[in-house]
């Protein structure tokens, strides 16, 4: 065999960027080998379809590089690149049968009609529609339709085939069906596959790796395990699966303090007392009953031993909620400090139960911060007082501006805790929405994006939904003035 | 009282004036058309006036020369109105809604004042008036008819269909003339019909724009119905043109249907 490049899809640095200025895709890169089963994964508007385009030639990016087999194909018009698509809505041709339909692209070639009709009843077998030659396209199901999107593009043996959400129009069903037939599809073909959609389930299932993506940017690359056992950041955390996200400080290596305990973990790298993101998956928490006093390593309502023995940190709290999943059970359990716990498990403590909880190193995942404590933001002194920052003006102590004077540029540092949401966006300097949210075990770490486009941190007790408008107040004494210069030492 | 609001709030109670309207209107007019052409000048029943037309040349080739002058109507039209219509309905051109305004414009005048005012354009630049000027003043007229249900099909059409054709490997040449076209045949349907039908019964244009020395068929029939005694014959050969225009608009209807052109 031929020695050829090693991966058949590089994308370096690709930047995509719309006419209002923002970016559907920022500095992103991502290496495919050759028979590679690889899944974008990502909420609507991370930048997933947009980097699908990207291959397939239907949009060029701002800047970067694409190389399909090691050649540059960047700026390659779509008919001249090795892929084929399958697309969202299948974009079967209405006016052709499905005969007509899948022989498209074989009749472009000028390939013999027996080659054709040869190819064409190969590839409708593959998508098990043999014996629909002749139907006309639009007296299909939805799932008949997608095997003929997905026979079209397989009949050109395209060396990668990029499928954008091929699913999400199917119902549970057959959605489940699909998958199997698509993942049975690429071990026959042996070709590349990227898949791009936001059911985080359909990605782990079907992926030899994934690639997870938010607001333009890849969050993480990694195997289905990887992606769930070893989250990088919270988001990823948050978006795969359920998790528990805890705030912690690392005292030193393979030792994590959070929800008022130190444990013991696995982990090493992140310091000494520095301050990061824990994560625990709610079904690698173990949970028995015990009202705390019982100091023993295993509780006598255990009588299967599946408690772990051994010196492992354990904490107590009382079930709040308890809710039949089918396989398990999922419990909510509240902790005297006010920590809440969400934990899966085969047994139903009801609530009211006191409960002892472990878990064992290796399941504690810890994530470093991306911000902590403060935000910053660049400001500037004002003559009248106030200090200009995130487009508005400011009251703030007069203290705050002792040896600064007017025009000054300053840094401006504002305790997470500090900043005030309103439910009427009127009443705050500032109107913006709710951009993110994360529950930290105690309380919600926001995201709250201003109409000016800035991103503020909150933390807060107060419950708030995806999306809602919020007016922010920050207090004048809140608000801390610093030298620039003392920022960058 | 009851009753009364029962029979006011049934939708069928407020069809009986347009159902009289078109009695009057449409039926009417169509039945006495019927009865015209099949009677003489005395009432009487004949199919004389059938056979003078079949044995009159000078109205047969007036006949044909009107089909020949609606058929490159037509064309012209399409030949003007697909890309104008094609460029209209791009995703990225800009002002579709400014650019459709400017052909529709003309059309908030009545077309005999537009057709006296390019009369007077080619006199003012010293252009002959005659079949040069008659194609050009009938294509200024339709031209709105055959741009409009094409770009209504383009419009709609799924963009995806073009990516998908050009990720199968068609050049935009390719997937223009095997997605594109195709597609928007029920917009090219409605187009002809709309352009071809009209034309071929028009009288008034013909008249202003050749100094009346080119006679198409709906000036015959206007200079037949109201020459007095022969009336009949005139019926006859709005008849025929019927006829005629009914048999173009069934098949132009079959395709049309399915995509909601104009027709």
């Amino acid at each position: 065999m031929a020695k050829g490049p090693q991966f058949i899809i590089e994308v370096n640095h690709v930047s995509k960027q719309f006419e209002d200025g923002k970016y559907a895709l920022n500095d992103v890169s991502l290496q495919v080998k050759k028979g590679e089963f690889v899944t974008i994964l990502g909420p609507s508007g991370c930048g997933k379809t947009t980097l699908l385009r990207c291959i397939a030639g239907f949009q060029v990016a701002s800047s970067g590089e694409i190389l399909l087999k090691g050649e540059d194909v960047t700026k390659t018009p779509p008919y001249k690149r090795p892929v084929n698509t399958v697309f969202q809505k299948y974009a079967l041709f209405p006016h052709l049968n499905v005969f007509n339909n899948v022989a498209f692209g074989l009749k472009l070639k000028k390939e013999a009609p027996e080659t054709i009709k040869k190819k064409v009843r190969r590839a409708l077998k593959m998508a098990n529609l043999t014996g629909y030659e002749e139907r006309e396209v639009d007296t299909l199901s939805g799932g008949q339709q997608q095997r003929v999107a997905i026979a079209r593009a397989i009949v050109n043996e395209p060396e990668v085939l990029l499928l954008d959400e091929p699913l999400s129009a199917l119902d549970l069903k057959m959605r489940h069906d699909m998958q199997i037939e698509l993942k049975e599809l690429h071990e026959k073909l042996g070709i590349t596959f990227i898949y791009v959609t936001h059911d985080q389930e359909e990605a782990l299932t079907l992926s030899d790796r994934v690639v997870v993506m938010n607001e333009g940017k890849i969050q993480q690359i990694g195997t289905p395990t990887d992606i769930y056992n070893e989250p990088q950041n919270c988001f990823v955390a948050d978006f795969i699966g359920e998790s528990n996200i805890l705030s912690g400080t690392m005292i030193r290596d393979k030792r994590v303090a959070f929800c008022g305990q130190e444990f013991d973990c696995i982990d090493t790298g992140f310091g000494e007392n520095n301050p990061v993101d824990v994560v625990i998956r709610p079904e690698d928490i173990y949970i028995w009953k015990s009202d705390g006093s019982d100091k023993s390593d295993r509780s006598d309502d255990d009588p299967e031993d599946r408690v772990p023995k051994g010196k492992f940190t354990k904490w107590y709290g009382e079930v709040q909620t308890c809710i039949f999943k089918g396989v398990h059970y999922e419990m909510r359990v509240l902790t005297p400090d006010g920590y809440e716990f969400l934990i899966q498990d085969y047994h139903e403590y009801l609530p009211g139960t006191e409960v002892g909880m472990l878990v064992r190193p290796e399941d504690i995942q810890i994530m470093k911060k991306e911000h902590y404590i403060y935000n910053y933001f660049e400001g500037e002194v004002l003559k009248n007082g106030k200090v200009r920052f995130l487009d508005a003006e400011w009251e703030v102590e007069e203290k705050q501006l002792e040896g600064f004077t007017d025009g000054d540029k300053v840094q401006v540092r504002v305790k997470f805790r500090d900043i005030d949401l309103q439910d009427y966006e009127e009443e705050g300097t500032l109107s913006g929405y709710v951009h993110f949210i994360l529950y930290k075990g105690n309380h919600y770490h926001l995201t709250i994006r201003t109409d000016e486009g800035y991103d503020l941190y909150v933390n807060t007790d107060d419950v708030w939904d995806d999306g809602d408008r919020v007016g922010v107040v920050i207090k004048p004494k809140a608000i801390k003035i610093d030298k620039v210069e003392r920022m960058n030492e | 009282m009851s009753k009364l609001v029962q029979i006011f709030s049934s939708r069928r109670t407020w069809a009986w004036p347009y159902v009289l309207f078109m009695l009057l209107f449409v039926v009417l007019p169509l039945i006495l058309v019927g009865y015209y052409a099949l009677t003489d000048i005395n009432g009487a029943f004949t199919l004389h006036n059938f056979a003078k037309f079949f044995g009159h040349s000078e109205a047969i080739h007036t006949f044909f020369y009107s089909l020949m002058i609606a058929f490159f109507n037509t064309a012209l039209c399409l030949l003007i109105g697909y890309p104008a219509a094609y460029i209209m309905a791009m995703e990225d051109f800009k002002t579709p809604k400014v650019m459709a305004m400017l052909f529709i414009l003309p059309m908030w005048i009545n077309c005999l004042l537009r057709t006296v005012a390019t009369v007077e354009l080619f006199n003012m630049f010293g252009l002959p008036l005659g079949e040069g000027a008659l194609l050009f003043g009938l294509c200024y007229d339709y031209l709105p008819f055959m741009i409009y249900p094409i770009y209504n099909t383009l419009q709609k059409m799924d963009t995806s269909l073009v990516e998908a054709a050009q990720d199968l490997g068609a050049n935009r040449w390719q997937s223009f003339w095997k997605v594109i076209v195709p597609l928007s045949m029920p917009g090219v349907y409605s187009g002809i019909v709309m352009v071809f039908m009209p034309t071929v019964s028009t009288f008034a244009i013909a008249e202003l724009l050749t100094h009346n020395n080119i006679k198409l068929f709906g000036s015959l029939i206007q200079d037949y119905i109201t020459t007095t005694d022969l009336l009949n014959y005139g019926a006859v050969l709005s008849l025929v043109l019927l006829v005629i225009i009914g048999v173009t608009s069934f098949f132009g209807e079959k395709d049309a249907k399915e995509e909601g052109g104009l027709v």
